[in-house]
Order: C-alpha cells, then sequence, then structure tokens
C-alpha cells in the first residue's frame, strides 16, 4: 500500500468530493448566469460554497472571488493592488512562492520597488527589519501564512498590525496556500485584507482556488469579461470545481483543531524516529512550524536518489533540491535560511495530511534509515 | 503558392550499378511511409527523379515537404504548381511563383521539358521566350545559365508544371540498404547524433538504454522514449530495449576498485548491447563517444571499452567537437529535449577520481572481482522492456 506524503505539492481529494465534482457535473450543468431554472440550480451550487468558504475565513460572501488555484489568486491580489493604487512600493519576503515573487519581479519590471525583509535561521521575517522597510507610499505588503519547503509559521497578525499602524492605507496579502485548513486562519485573525487559497491543498480538485478581498479594497481585475463575481473576476464559474472546493474547504475545515493535532504528532515521531536512528542530519523545519511539513537533510546522499529509492518502496515524498549534476539552482528557500549548499542537495520534504497513520510513519522511519544507510556506503569518495 | 506536386531528386543512388533498383524501391517505400498519415500521395519514379503527387485536394503539401526533407537518400525537393497548358497560363503562373520569393539580386535560368509534342512551341523555344517574359516582368533579376541560383523548370506533360523553389533533402542513403546496428542511447547530447549520423548511411536502428531505477527517475526513461521518437522521423522504426542496469552497478560498486566504476560500467554496457545485437540481427555497435570529452572516453579508456566486444563499434563523433555535436542535435531537434535536467545511469555513481588512463590487463583483473558477470548480464537481458517506436 502507498505512502503518500507528499502532501505540500498537493492531495488526494475526499471521496465526497470526487463525488460531488461528478454529481454536479452530470446534473447540474447550467450556467450560473442563465435565467432559466438550470442557471439558478448551478448558481445554488456556488452560493453553497461560498458560504461554506466564509464561514471558514470569518468572511462575508461577498468577500470570496473563485480563482483557477494559487497561482492566479496571487498574481489577481498583487497585480489588482498596484494597479488600483496610487504608490509605487511593496514589501515582501525572499522565501515566497514562485507565484508571488515572480509576478513582483514583473512589476519591478514596470517601474515598482519592492523590498524583501530578511529572515532569520528559522525563515521567520524579523520584524524590527520589516518596520523599518515601511513606507510612507507602501501600498502593499505580501507574505505568505506557511512556507511551503520548510513549514515556518509566519506572525502575520503581528506583520499586519506593524504595517496598519505606520501606513493605514496599505494593504495586507497573505498567501495562506500551505496554511489554510492547517493552521488557525481567519481574516480578523490574520489582520489580512487578501487571502489566498488554493483548492488542490485541501483535498479539493485542482485548477480551483479562492481570493478572499476584504470589503472597501480597491481591486482592479486583471481578467476582462463578462462581468461574473463584480467583474473582479469574470468567466463563467467552474460550478463543479467550486461546489467540490466548497465542500473540501468545509470537511477539512471542520476536521482541523483535531487533524493539525494528529498531524503535529506524527511529524514530531517521523522526526524522532530519523534523528535518533541516524546521524548527520539535518532538521530544516523550525519550532515554530505549520503541523504537516518537515524538511531534512542527510548527509552525503543525494536527494533525488533517496526521493526514487523512497519511490521503489511506495513511499512518496518531495526533493529540496533535484540533479545537482546537471547544475540546477538549489532550492533558494534553504539558501535563505542559511543551510550549506551540500546539506540542500541531501534535503527531503516529507508533508503529511489526516490521512497519514502512525504505522505509515514507522514504515517511512525504517524505509529512511535503511536506504540512507545503504546509500552512505556507496559513497564515492 | 501551395505545390501541386512534389519532384525529389536523390544523389548518391543515381551512381550506383546494377543494384541501383534496389536502393530506388527503397527509397520510394520508405516515402511513401513518410507521407501515409498525411493522406493519399501517388509516389513514383521516372529517370533518377521521384514524383509525389497528392491524389486528395485536402492534402497538405507544405507539411508532406517537411517530412520528405527527414527522408535519408533525397538530395532536393523540389515542389511545384499546376497550370493550364497554354503559354499565357505559363507566363501568368510563373510570374506569380517568382513574386513570392526574393530575388533581389540573383540570377536565373530557365529549363524545360516537352513531353507532350502537341505543345506548340519545342523546350528551347519555350526557355528563350519564358527567359524573356520574366527578364521583362520583374525587378533585379539577372541570366547566369552556369550557375543560377533559382532554377525555374517548367515541364509541359497533361498539364503544364512550374518549379521554383528548391528545399535541401536529408542527404545520405535510404534506410533499409545498409543493414541494423544497435544505438547505445543515454539521454544526453552525443548519442542521438551518432544513431543519427549511422541512420543517415541508410542503417535501421536498434537502440539500447540502461536504467538505473531507483537510483534514476522514470522520467529520464520517458525522456529517452520522447528522443527515440524524436529520431524516428529520420530513422524509421526504432526498437528500443530498456534493460534494468542497477544491480549490476550496486554489484561493481561493492566488488571494484571506487575508480574503475565508470570503465568497468562501461564495458558491461557494450557486452549487453552486443548480445542484444546478436539477438536481433544487429551487426554493429554505435556510441556517441568523443575522444577526451569526459574521463571514459580517453583514448586509453576507449581501447579498453573497445576491448569488452568483438562486433565493430562506431563512433561518428569520435573526431567532433561539443559544439558541432550541438549544432547537429539542434538541427535534428533532439537537443531540448536532451538537456532536460534529469539524472541518467551515467551520471550517478561518478567516483570523484576516475582512472583515466586504464590498461586492458589491469580491468580484466579488476572485474574478476566480479561474482557473476555473465549470470547478471543475462537476468538483465531477460528484463529487458521493448518499446517500438514508429
Amino acid at each position: 500500500m502507498e505512502i503518500y506524503l507528499d502532501n505540500s505539492s498537493t492531495t488526494r481529494p475526499y471521496r465526497c468530493v470526487c463525488e460531488k465534482v461528478a454529481d454536479v457535473m452530470r446534473n447540474t450543468y447550467g450556467n450560473p448566469s442563465s435565467l432559466h431554472r438550470l442557471g439558478i440550480a448551478a448558481e445554488k451550487e456556488v452560493k453553497a460554497a461560498t458560504a461554506a468558504i466564509a464561514e471558514t475565513l470569518g468572511a462575508r460572501t461577498d468577500e470570496i472571488f473563485y480563482t483557477s488555484g494559487g497561482t492566479e489568486s496571487n498574481n489577481l491580489a498583487i497585480k489588482g493592488i498596484c494597479s488600483a493604487a496610487r504608490g509605487k512600493h511593496i514589501i515582501s519576503t525572499p522565501i515566497e512562492h514562485p507565484a508571488t515573487l515572480n509576478t513582483l519581479y514583473s512589476l519591478e519590471d514596470e517601474g515598482y520597488v519592492v523590498d524583501f525583509v530578511p529572515v532569520d535561521s528559522d525563515g521567520r521575517v524579523i520584524l524590527s527589519d520589516f518596520e523599518e522597510l515601511i513606507r510612507p507610499d507602501t501600498i502593499l505588503v505580501t507574505a505568505m501564512l506557511v512556507n511551503n519547503e520548510i513549514g515556518t509559521v509566519q506572525p502575520i497578525a503581528k506583520m499586519s498590525s506593524i504595517l496598519k499602524e505606520k501606513c493605514p492605507n496599505a494593504y495586507m496579502h497573505v498567501d495562506a496556500v500551505q496554511g489554510y485548513c492547517k493552521v488557525p486562519c481567519t481574516a480578523k485573525g490574520l489582520g489580512a485584507d487578501l487571502i489566498s487559497i488554493s483548492g488542490h491543498k485541501i483535498h479539493g480538485p485542482k485548477g480551483t482556488g479562492v481570493l478572499y478581498v476584504r470589503k472597501g479594497t480597491k481591486l482592479a481585475p486583471i481578467l476582462f469579461g463578462g462581468g461574473q463575481q463584480n467583474g473582479i473576476r469574470p468567466g463563467t464559474e467552474n460550478v463543479p470545481g467550486i461546489a467540490g472546493l466548497g465542500l473540501a474547504a468545509q470537511r477539512c475545515n471542520h476536521r482541523l483543531p483535531e487533524s493539525a493535532k494528529n498531524m503535529a504528532a506524527l511529524r514530531k515521531r517521523l522526526e524522532s524516529g530519523i534523528c535518533s536512528r541516524l546521524d548527520n542530519v539535518k532538521v530544516n523545519t523550525p519550532e515554530c512550524c505549520a503541523p504537516h511539513i518537515l524538511n531534512i537533510s542527510f548527509g552525503g546522499v543525494r536527494s533525488e536518489v533517496l526521493l526514487h529509492s523512497l519511490e521503489s518502496e511506495g513511499i512518496y515524498v518531495s526533493s529540496g533540491s533535484a540533479c545537482s549534476s546537471h547544475k540546477k539552482e538549489p532550492s533558494y528557500v534553504l539558501t535563505s535560511i542559511g543551510v550549506d549548499r551540500k546539506m540542500i542537495d541531501g534535503s527531503i520534504r516529507f508533508s503529511l495530511s489526516e490521512h497519514n497513520t502512525a504505522d505509515e510513519i514507522d514504515r517511512t522511519i525504517s524505509a529512511v534509515c535503511g536506504i540512507v544507510t545503504r546509500l552512505r556506503k556507496l559513497n564515492m569518495n | 503558392m501551395k505545390a501541386d506536386i512534389i519532384l525529389l531528386k536523390y544523389g548518391e543512388i543515381s551512381l550506383k550499378g546494377l543494384n541501383r533498383p534496389m536502393f530506388e524501391r527503397q527509397l520510394i517505400s520508405n516515402v511513401a511511409k513518410a507521407l501515409a498519415p498525411l493522406g493519399k500521395f501517388s509516389v513514383r519514379k521516372s529517370q533518377s527523379t521521384i514524383y509525389v503527387e497528392p491524389l486528395e485536394d485536402s492534402a497538405d503539401t507544405e507539411l508532406a515537404v517537411e517530412r520528405l526533407s527527414k527522408v535519408f537518400g533525397i538530395v532536393n525537393i523540389c515542389p511545384a504548381v499546376k497550370c493550364e497548358k497554354t503559354i499565357e497560363s505559363i507566363e501568368k503562373t510563373t510570374l506569380e511563383c517568382l513574386s513570392q520569393m526574393d530575388i533581389k539580386g540573383k540570377t536565373f535560368k530557365v529549363e524545360s521539358k516537352r513531353e507532350d509534342k502537341q505543345f506548340p512551341m519545342n523546350s528551347p523555344q519555350i526557355c528563350r521566350h519564358m527567359g524573356g517574359v520574366i527578364l521583362k516582368n520583374t525587378d533585379g533579376l539577372s541570366v547566369d545559365v552556369h550557375n543560377p541560383d533559382i532554377l525555374v523548370q517548367i515541364e509541359i506533360r497533361k498539364e503544364a508544371y512550374i518549379f521554383t523553389q528548391k528545399v535541401s533533402g536529408a542527404g545520405g542513403m535510404p534506410i533499409g540498404t545498409a543493414g541494423r546496428a544497435t544505438l547505445l542511447l543515454s539521454g544526453g547530447i552525443d548519442s542521438p547524433v551518432a544513431g543519427w549520423m549511422i541512420a543517415k548511411r541508410g542503417v535501421r536502428l536498434e537502440a539500447v538504454h540502461f536504467h538505473s531505477h531507483p537510483y534514476t527517475s522514470d522520467r529520464a526513461k520517458e525522456k529517452v522514449i520522447d528522443l527515440a521518437r524524436i529520431m524516428s522521423a529520420y530513422t524509421g522504426e526504432i526498437r528500443l530495449h530498456v534493460v534494468p542496469f542497477t544491480e549490476i552497478q550496486l554489484d561493481i560498486i561493492e566488488k571494484c576498485p571506487k575508480n574503475y566504476l565508470t570503465i568497468i560500467m562501461r564495458r558491461l554496457m557494450m557486452r549487453i548491447a552486443e548480445k542484444i545485437s546478436v539477438q536481433n540481427g544487429s551487426s554493429a555497435l554505435i556510441t556517441g563517444e568523443s575522444i577526451g570529452q569526459v574521463a571514459s572516453q580517453t583514448m586509453e579508456s576507449l581501447v579498453v571499452t573497445d576491448n569488452a566486444v568483438n562486433m565493430p563499434v562506431f563512433r561518428p563523433c569520435i573526431g567532433m567537437d561539443k559544439e558541432e555535436i550541438v549544432t547537429i542535435s539542434k538541427k535534428i531537434d533532439t537537443y531540448e529535449t536532451s538537456i532536460l535536467p534529469f539524472e541518467d545511469c551515467c551520471t550517478i555513481f561518478v567516483p570523484k577520481h576516475p582512472k583515466t588512463k586504464p590498461s586492458v590487463a589491469e580491468i580484466e583483473e579488476a572485474e574478476k572481482l566480479l561474482t557473476d558477470p555473465e549470470g547478471m548480464m543475462a537476468k538483465a537481458i531477460e528484463d529487458e522492456e521493448l518499446v517500438i517506436i514508429k
């Protein structure tokens, strides 16, 4: 039986989500904008999903906008704020997801100024540095709630209150793709004006996402069309995807208190199991982390080889860095927190979901220890 | 303008003696096979030229020209336009064709063939007349009857045909006229180029890829299948043998001195490829090696690798620089796939200090440390996965 520990890449959808998507595709195929009853039935599906998602975020239903996923949500939030605002200054961090970083780089080409707050060796934003970077013309701060590679939880609420005090008109955007349904994530709790969410990271369908936009936020669209979703994100709604996403969010969020506790315990079990049986390993995930991510470097081992060896035993994980022999760039996240190159080449990310069990973790520990010991014997020196 | 007929000129084949029909038959069959997916075409030969004519109006002759440019044995491809058999119509069509070409400062010559003797002008008359018409109605063209940039050919048959363009063919000899050889296909830049160069001489390809799961990803295997598919546009069917190599590699690492690892590995690969060749009626091996490129390709290493097998080993890249190999791989479209970053069996398990000047005697001695190389090779071949790429 396979052991899936790559849930930060994507998750297996809940069975009820698969059934919901198929059911809506078969039976509720109307266009929500149509005036007839088939349209109304489809609109009802969308409304139900919106209500469920709004509730998880402590938001109003008119603050929820559907997108094609985390990448589009981040693009819409960042570009949409910039084109509606007057200033030119943005603050972010060096360990954001490429969907954020590359959007920011494209804005730099258009003349915006982006400052990246340094992070400490845990990957956490240094708040005093952050405060100093805020300028009167700062229009946006964009930061991730949970880092996708190492699991660090950013002090978003503190960043937001510092920002609002110094620059009340600036907006706070939170990329919660890895944090939503893993750590507490409400608009008020985070002090967020915009929140990006992805469906397939919470056992929902791929190609679905949400951007929460606090009422009153000035946001310009990046796509133009028939005026759906208040013109913020036009295009006929992905009704089956949205219905599936709504169900996944509701279920995943409902289980959160218990599943977070379980995942954190399993994560700890995995970490101490590996660390007690192997030497020359470095845990890259800090103490202040999300419950589901564990990033470990194995000295003297190439992560891609370890990944494929685990694969052949039915265990699926991610490598922090691929193919050093072809000079692919090492992970910028691990580089930013000061991990040295050799250890980056041996880094593996285990990411859990509520479906993992203690038995799976124990089997993973013994597989990892066996393979790493074997691989180290093959060392070419 | 959309071509109505395509003429294919072949070079070297026309120099052949009594066995020339065999080469021509093979070429015609290869041409027909290359065009089959595009619809119905008539393919026939007359006087050292192959005539390709679409039998359906919907046939895409541009795509046909592109496919034909990958058929070995063809030197030039000349698409032609058909018109009514009157001198007015021939004038008009010829000028139309020229108007779509870049003719500034170029020279031309008119040639004609009159199969239909009912046509009122004979061939020299047509040439003279059309030469005058072209000179009078175009700008920047001048006549050169010995070495023209543009050859305007007019053929009068059931209809009149005008040829103004010439596309270079792939050259070489038709696939299937020169036996079969086995390519060691790694997934890098060199081996597809080596295979292409040998196939160009009419040789059918068998290919062997060594797969080291879990030390290499299944993506590396998919990449090699993609490479073989790109090559097959030139070479026709390729039978790709994917041979599991992990156990042999681990055995070498465990038993033999580390700095001999690569060279022993390569010798065993050659021996496996030779055995597969014998089983599949292939009579030589092909590798992408080039002298001095890496430690396993020094003169001494090549001697030791060669010594592992009895079959001839063809290394068409042997005297080429990396740049030259890259140029060909870009031309044949394998480059972008070759550089995809997946570990392959040659890049993992690379010793820190590989032996660059091994001798046959010391390597044979080191190989004696392996417990049962024959048995392991036989098992690897037995467990191979055969992928047929058309």
